[in-house]
């Protein structure tokens, strides 16, 4: 099973490396791969349960990310860790 | 974005004589305000907002690598340096291994942009097993040089 979503990174300071971290948890809770992928003029697509990946979006304020989860859970994955960006991660 | 660009190369340190994170961050901070590039007298506090960061989530990514940072007022442009320990260091990893590689990285307040990108360069770089190999092997203050300007190079 696979599900997707788009987001936007809505917290001031982007994808800095406490969001990452705290995303790379969640993801782990998760059976299901999980990756991310940034579009644009650099395409990249990374592990969503490594940080040092993570942090290599470069994800700042307003960034579209797309998140992909494959696997039994890819629905329940995908949902809350766009809800983690809706929350902006607990920052401004 | 380079390394070379933030990265003080005078403040390198090949041989870092702590053998615990914190000492080792001091070591670096203390390494950059020698070559001026955060005000001597910001030392003590500089150290301890690091520290403090550390204490709210280990930047031991893994690997044998820690890039301990803040934001800090005292820091106007944004800099950086690297510290080898020989003998590996506990950061508190979350793999739970000894760390190798220090990349200090202090940045100003409100550039979060800047940030990133410093942070992207940084961990491009780390992921490659070569250059965490040779990073890890570099004895010497230039030999390290030599390795980041091959990196940013894209060699």
């Amino acid at each position: 099973m696979t599900a997707s979503k788009d987001i936007v990174v809505t917290n001031a300071r982007g994808l800095h490396a406490r969001p990452a971290m705290q995303f790379v948890d969640l993801a782990n809770s998760f059976t299901s791969q999980v990756t991310v992928s940034k579009g644009g003029p650099e395409p990249i697509e990374v592990d969503g349960k490594s940080v040092m990946q993570m942090i290599t979006l470069e994800a700042t304020q307003g960034t579209q990310l797309n998140l992909k989860a494959d696997g039994d859970d890819a629905e329940a994955a995908v949902s809350k860790l766009a809800e983690l960006f809706e929350s902006k991660f607990g920052e401004e | 974005m380079k390394l070379k660009d933030f990265i003080v190369s005078e403040a390198i340190t090949a041989e870092l004589k702590a053998t615990e994170r914190d000492g080792a961050v001091r070591e670096l901070v203390t390494a950059l305000a020698t070559a001026g590039s955060v005000p001597a007298s910001a030392v003590d506090e500089i150290v301890a907002a690091v520290i403090k960061r550390e204490q709210n989530g280990s930047t031991g990514f893994g690997k044998g690598v820690a890039v301990p940072h803040v934001k800090h007022a005292k820091v106007k442009t944004m800099v950086g340096t690297i510290g080898r320990s020989p003998g590996g260091i506990d950061f508190a990893a979350l793999d739970h291994q000894p760390v190798y590689t220090v990349f200090l990285l202090l940045s100003p307040e409100n550039q979060p942009q800047q940030h990133l990108q410093a942070m992207n360069i940084v961990f491009s770089n780390l992921q490659k097993d070569m250059f965490r190999r040779f990073l890890r092997q570099a004895a010497t203050r230039d030999t390290i040089a030599d390795l980041l300007d091959e990196a940013d190079q894209g060699k």
